[in-house]
């Protein structure tokens, strides 16, 4: 076994070793949200996966950045095929090991590279969207710092991966066409890298030289993949591979029904019915911390699971946001900010947790990121939840996070005090007796 | 407009040994908001020219709970709740039908985990079936040449997926049914909902409504139909704000259809 070989072994196994480790680290975060059971319907919930998260249906909503995103995302699943075979040929010391399937091969490399081709375009016009157009959804105050460093080091970085493997195939192409020292390999004909040879004036270097850019580009572009892996889980760009389970636990229920607090459910009947006793509430460990049931949520732990795997799945496209009436006219909240929060929060109360080995008070909320004005700005209208590429449902936090207010700190709006005040005693929102009720109906 | 209009009450149909075949229920704003009980009173005159045996609950009716729930009392939802489906099982209430969307929202989806399971039907719903049914005859005459635009309800549309009912009903008025610019699916929020209706807008630039009786009133419409009390006060106060209340009306579905029957 050569020494590259056991460079190779060494990179591999200990980037997915790191990766395993982050990932772990995550799912743990999510489970730090309450429980709930998502397993009804799942033919349907395997078919709304196929559609949304698959077929990416939502996204072509809007068909140019959903094209774009098509070419992306073929491009990153089907180009990976390429990875297996770098992976045989970086732990056996092989040369393109696939390919003895000749002119099979080089149609499938043929396809990846015009695939790559196509990311790489289509990158670029990511960039420019973000960065020269400005696009009003991509310059938003909550993009601010590290979001937006983020996301155009995702589109940098996508595009040196697709150079390295154009610019891998036409040194080789270049160097077979010189005959030694590659003699006995196949001789490959490939769509793109041919003419990025010629571009880059590749005859005028020699034998030695292009496989040094060959293999330059081969470690590369293997070292840049593993190192993405690893670059997702400190990314928004983690909605590669949560955007599926996400969309198949993602609800079915009608956009506006609000999820029943089974706990009140309990509480209320009590109180119509002393003989009905009220709901035990036994406090639950969470993360070696003992807590128990708020009413609406407060923290990370409040929310459920599905909440936080939300949070992480979100990918910042600001879809949400950019549909939103309350942010369109020019109120604070803003949806993709609430997800953002929630996942920050999330990965700061992850942080207490490694650090101390169990979860400790440290005087913050959700609430210390997310104000009340930007609770109350929402209508409900749901244009969020319907826009979201992977059914991410902003409204549900804030639901819960004015449950919250409302019914453990008692804090509310004056005028929504009165409202509430007037269904309470009246039966209604408005301050009229429910003894007048049918007056509509008087002749008079 | 000839005839007075009938509201038997459910009491009134027990006491009498009768069933409606529907429940009609009002909701708040039907019932006290002088706008909405406009549209109260135009759908009993089609209930009644289309002689459906329907019933109100009258003074048993109370809030569903909506705007509390949404406004983050889940207690005082689910006493609203539990009391109207208390009221609603004693008649054996099987069919409702509302003219509020959050109502329908409500009754529909959120009371089947409390105890109440009824098939709630939208009134848009409702006079589409009684027209396909031809309970009811809809002559387009005068609004023949008019250009009607519809309003998406978030709780009617996206919330419940209902977007083709009130459009098919429109259609019978001969006239020129214009999409606005985000309709449907895309449908832009009046203002009202997830309890807006009952507070002061947060600090912003602009009033939802406003936004939305822009975009209304840019489709050029002789009327912009809405199907819920709510939305239908914000697209009103937004057309006055353009002053444009002269040129063009803010109506509900039912009024229109009541208008063109000639009830």
């Amino acid at each position: 076994m050569g020494i590259s070989s056991i460079v190779f072994i060494v990179l591999l196994v200990g980037a997915s070793w790191l990766f395993a480790r982050n990932f772990m680290r995550i799912r743990r975060n999510i489970l730090l949200g309450r429980d709930v059971t998502i397993n009804d319907r799942k033919g349907e919930r395997w078919a709304l996966m196929a559609r949304v998260a698959l077929g990416q249906s939502k996204m072509v909503v809007r068909p140019v950045a959903g094209f774009l995103h098509i070419i992306v995302y073929a491009g990153f699943v089907i180009i990976n095929i390429e990875v297996l075979e770098i992976i045989i040929d970086g732990v056996f010391g092989t040369h393109r090991v696939l390919s003895f399937m000749g002119g099979f091969y080089d149609f499938l490399i043929g396809s990846f590279e015009w695939l790559a081709l196509g990311v790489w375009l289509a990158c670029a016009i990511f960039l420019v969207r973000r960065n020269i157009i400005k696009l009003k959804r991509f310059v938003m105050k909550e993009l601010d710092g590290w979001p937006r460093t983020d996301a155009n080091l995702i589109l940098f970085t996508e595009i040196a991966l697709m150079s390295a493997f154009l610019l891998m195939n036409a040194a080789e192409i270049e160097a077979q066409s010189r005959v030694e020292p590659w003699a006995d390999t196949i001789i490959h004909q490939f769509p793109i890298s041919p003419v990025i040879a010629s571009v880059a004036a590749f005859h005028t270097l020699d034998v030695s030289t292009l496989m040094l850019i060959e293999r330059i580009c081969w470690w590369f572009h293997i070292i840049g993949i593993l190192a993405f892996l690893n670059y997702l889980v400190v990314s928004k760009h983690l909605h590669i591979l949560l955007a599926f389970p996400n969309v198949w636990y993602s609800s079915l229920k009608p956009k506006t029904e609000i999820i029943n607090m089974d706990r009140v459910t309990g509480e209320v009947k009590s109180m119509l019915d002393p003989a009905v006793p009220p709901p035990v509430v036994a406090p639950h460990t969470v993360a070696g911390a003992e807590m128990t049931e708020r009413f609406g949520a407060k923290d990370v732990f409040d929310l459920s699971w599905k909440q936080l795997m939300d949070g992480m799945t979100c990918t910042e496209c600001g879809r949400c946001t950019s549909v939103c009436p309350a942010n369109l006219t020019g109120k604070l909240l803003s949806p993709r900010k609430i997800m953002m929060d929630t996942r920050d929060r999330l990965e700061e109360v992850g942080k207490v947790i490694d650090t101390k080995g169990k979860w400790e008070e440290d005087g913050k909320s959700l609430h210390s990121r997310i104000t009340e004005e930007e609770l109350w700005a929402c209508t409900t209208c749901n244009a969020c939840t319907e826009a979201c590429p992977v059914n991410i449902d902003p409204v549900g936090i804030i639901m819960d996070m004015r449950r919250y207010l409302v019914m453990e700190e008692s804090k509310t709006r004056p005028a929504l005090a009165n409202m509430l005040t007037n269904v309470e005693n009246n039966g209604a929102p408005w301050q009229m007796a429910q003894a007048d009720r049918l007056k509509w109906a008087d002749p008079a | 407009m000839t005839e007075p209009i009938r509201v038997p009450t459910m009491a009134e149909m027990l006491a009498s040994g009768e069933t409606p075949e529907v429940l009609f229920w009002v909701g708040c704003a039907g019932s006290f908001d002088d706008r909405a009980k406009k549209i109260t009173k135009a759908f009993v005159r089609i209930l009644n020219a289309a002689k459906v045996k329907f019933a109100v609950l009258g003074t048993e009716e109370s809030c569903t709970g909506d705007p509390a729930r949404r406004a983050g009392n889940e207690f005082l939802f689910q006493m609203q709740a539990q009391n109207n489906i208390m009221v609603m099982n004693g008649y054996g209430v099987k069919r409702i039908v509302t003219a509020c969307p959050h109502c329908f929202n409500t009754l529909k989806n959120e009371y089947p985990v409390l105890g109440g399971n009824y098939e709630v039907m939208h009134h848009t719903q409702f006079i589409n079936a009684l027209i396909k049914e031809g309970r009811i005859k809809v002559e387009g005459g005068s609004f023949k040449g008019k250009r009607i635009t519809f309003h998406d309800p978030c709780y009617l549309g996206r919330g419940n997926g209902e977007y083709e009912a009130p459009r098919e009903v429109l259609l019978k008025l001969d006239a020129a049914l214009v999409e606005l610019k985000r309709s449907k699916q895309n449908g832009l929020c009046c203002g009202a909902g997830g309890a807006q209706m009952f507070k002061e807008a947060e600090p912003g630039k602009k009033e939802v409504n406003i936004e939305r009786s822009e975009e209304a009133l840019a489709a050029s419409p002789n009327i912009i139909a809405a199907g819920c009390p709510f939305c239908n006060t914000m697209l009103t106060d937004g057309v006055k704000h353009f002053n444009k209340e002269g040129e063009v009306q803010v109506k509900d579905v039912a009024e229109l259809i009541a208008e063109a029957s000639d009830l």
